[in-house]
């Protein structure tokens, strides 16, 4: 299956993320987003890190964990590799995300776009038993 | 469903009030623009906008309009301050980006002989592209003087001069800023970031005069001469600004779940005027803007040091005017024969003020303000001045750019970046990149004709055309 996929849009970037489970989609979406800055590829997982997240919808859980990484990103310099291990448990009245990530330091590598801000425009996360979508749009 | 506008004249469309729009959509365009505005889905945005409350007059889109977050790029809505709202959408992420022009007493010429030196001691002193480190790292204490005093700061710590505050859209600093609006992740962010360009459409590019337009305007602005060489700084108020837009969208969304619940895009969501986060939030981006004033005159004065060690210490360098293009202004417009306090929100539109006006220095108070439109890469930029008719016509607002038409995935795959590089070097424009992928992405072909733009605002009266500049190098992050 395809993990993610690049769509056309003016000025920024747009794309879907697929997952078997909404949390195997969110972890795709991240890798897309790195996929937007270098060649994701080349990032070696080097570095481990952990990220937690508390939001009141699905939604708001994905902006904010997109989020956390952008600013992991343009704080630390750090870029993602892969994720190791990612959980969302949903609660009474919010979602909560744990993650834990590997990467690397970019200035080993050639980093040639910044993401801005994750955004809320075209966001959906369409979810079945077995698969679920989701797209994103990335101010750059 | 078909949006229908109505041609007014040669460069202005209309499409009236219908549905929840309580004014008027007024576009900016010619033919041309306009099927090209049609064609990316941003008149839709341009009537969501005319629904917000308190919006006077027109709901406004700009000749470079394409297709944004809330409000489209090339916006601009002017918004009751005591009974409307104040939106996040309609600045943009990245608060205050903008543009800042220098005149330097350098000639074509001599120039173009050291281009190549010059731009590596460009690159070498503006840290650009991703996780660029400044010069400046700021202690907490430092930044938040910096969200206090903009630009005004940095000259305090003996970076550029007094006549580069003078020569800057509110010298630099809005009295309105209060840092403890802005978040601690926003701040963290913004520590190492003053005097950095960051990376997209952001760069610093060596220019001549190519064409003086008005003779006399472009002598009071400080261009004397076809030939001369100036240059051109695009960039914003990076990780600190848009991590503030952030903050302060997702805040709203919060607090306001009813109107998000009416809204046909999220990305729209206000806050009311009399609402504390409009408040607060209207501190938090004047301290943003101020962030950004002084990271453009940083990056004036590492501009000017790259001059230096190439040309020795004959350069002179001025700054011409420094205008933002991503922001809202509190100012007071005549609306139905009475002065009203408005939130001018301006995203990928610049102020036009003309003659008289106290906000513009002394110095430009008999030609207007100068007004700075860069091209795409490799095409020519643009000098304008503000005009009194631009009060009537578009709330003293003109555009900001030549406005993408290409999507990046498909400038991409449209271009490689070596043949590029190679195209622009015939024509005599060098590129210095902090990543060489990026460059492709901003193909002169994936943009506008910004020529086309500048001949509407010049038609329609809202930004007169001054001098046209062409590229000799270009910095891009």
């Amino acid at each position: 299956m395809k993990k993610y996929e690049f769509l056309d849009h003016t000025a920024d970037v747009k794309f879907l993320a697929y997952g078997k489970t909404l949390a195997e989609a969110f972890a795709n979406a991240a890798i897309a987003s790195y996929d937007v800055m270098t060649d994701v590829k080349k990032v070696k997982a080097v570095e481990e890190k952990t990220i937690k997240v508390t939001s009141k919808k699905k939604e708001s859980l994905l902006y904010d964990f997109l989020e956390e990484l952008i600013v992991l990103t343009d704080i630390e310099g750090f870029l993602l590799s892969k994720v190791k291990a990612i959980e969302i448990k949903e609660n009474k009245s919010n979602f909560q995300l744990k993650a834990t990530i590997l990467g690397d330091n970019g200035d080993n590598y050639d980093v040639h776009t910044y993401i801005k801000s994750v955004t809320y425009s075209d966001m959906f996360i369409k979810e079945t038993p077995t698969q679920t979508t989701l797209q994103v749009v990335h101010d750059i | 469903m078909a949006i229908k506008a109505k041609k007014l004249n040669d460069h202005t469309y209309i499409v009236e009030k219908q549905g929840d729009m309580k004014v008027p959509l007024k576009i900016f365009a010619n033919e041309e623009l306009m099927k090209k505005i049609e064609g990316d889905e941003c008149l839709q945005q341009g009537i969501n906008t005319a629904s917000l409350p308190g919006i006077q007059g027109f709901s406004i889109m700009m000749p470079d309009a394409h297709r944004g977050y809330g409000f489209s790029i090339g916006g601009v809505a002017a918004i009751d301050a005591e009974d409307g709202c104040i939106s996040p959408g309609g600045i943009g992420f990245d608060i205050n980006c903008g543009v800042r022009l220098l005149q330097t007493n350098l000639h074509k010429d001599e120039v173009q002989e050291k281009i190549q030196p010059l731009l590596d001691a460009l690159f070498e002193n503006i840290p650009a592209g991703v996780g660029a480190k400044a010069q400046l790292r700021l202690t907490p204490e430092e930044l938040e003087e910096v969200l206090v005093e903009g630009a005004q700061w940095t000259v305090k710590k003996g970076y550029g001069t007094q006549e580069d505050i003078e020569n800057c859209e509110e010298n630099g600093k809005l009295t309105q800023a209060d840092p403890s609006k802005v978040s601690d992740l926003a701040k963290k962010r913004g520590r190492g970031q003053v005097g950095t360009l960051g990376s997209g459409n952001h760069f610093i590019e060596v220019q001549y005069v190519n064409k003086i337009f008005n003779k006399e305007t472009a002598k009071t602005f400080g261009i004397t001469e076809e030939g001369q060489v100036v240059v051109l700084i695009h960039c914003g108020s990076r990780g600190l600004g848009h991590q503030t837009c952030s903050d302060y969208l997702r805040k709203m969304e919060e607090a306001f779940p009813d109107i998000i619940a009416k809204l046909p895009e999220k990305d729209l969501i206000y806050a009311p005027a009399k609402s504390e986060i409009a408040k607060d939030y209207f501190a938090a981006m004047c301290a943003a803007a101020n962030y950004a004033w002084a990271n453009r005159h940083m990056i004036g004065h590492q501009t000017r040091e790259a001059f230096k060690k190439v040309f020795g210490d004959k350069v002179e360098i001025h700054t011409i005017y420094d205008v933002a293009h991503n922001i809202a202004k509190e100012e007071v417009h005549m609306i139905d024969g009475k002065e009203k306090k408005v939130w001018v929100h301006r995203k990928g539109a610049t102020r036009a003020f003309g003659p008289g006006r106290k906000e513009i220095p002394d110095k430009y108070q008999k030609t207007g303000q100068p007004i700075f439109i860069p091209g795409s890469m490799g095409t020519s930029s643009w000098v304008l001045a503000g005009t009194e008719h631009a009060y009537e016509e578009s709330f003293g607002s003109t555009a900001h750019g030549a406005g993408r038409v290409m999507s990046r995935k498909q400038a991409n795959e449209t271009w490689k970046a070596d043949s590029l590089k190679k195209e622009l070097e015939k024509e005599k424009i060098i590129v210095k990149a902090a990543s060489w992928r990026g460059i492709t992405e901003e193909a002169p072909g994936a943009y506008k004709d910004v020529d086309e733009v500048i001949e509407v605002s010049d038609k329609a009266g809202i930004g007169n055309k001054i001098a046209q500049l062409k590229p000799m190098g270009v910095v891009k992050g």
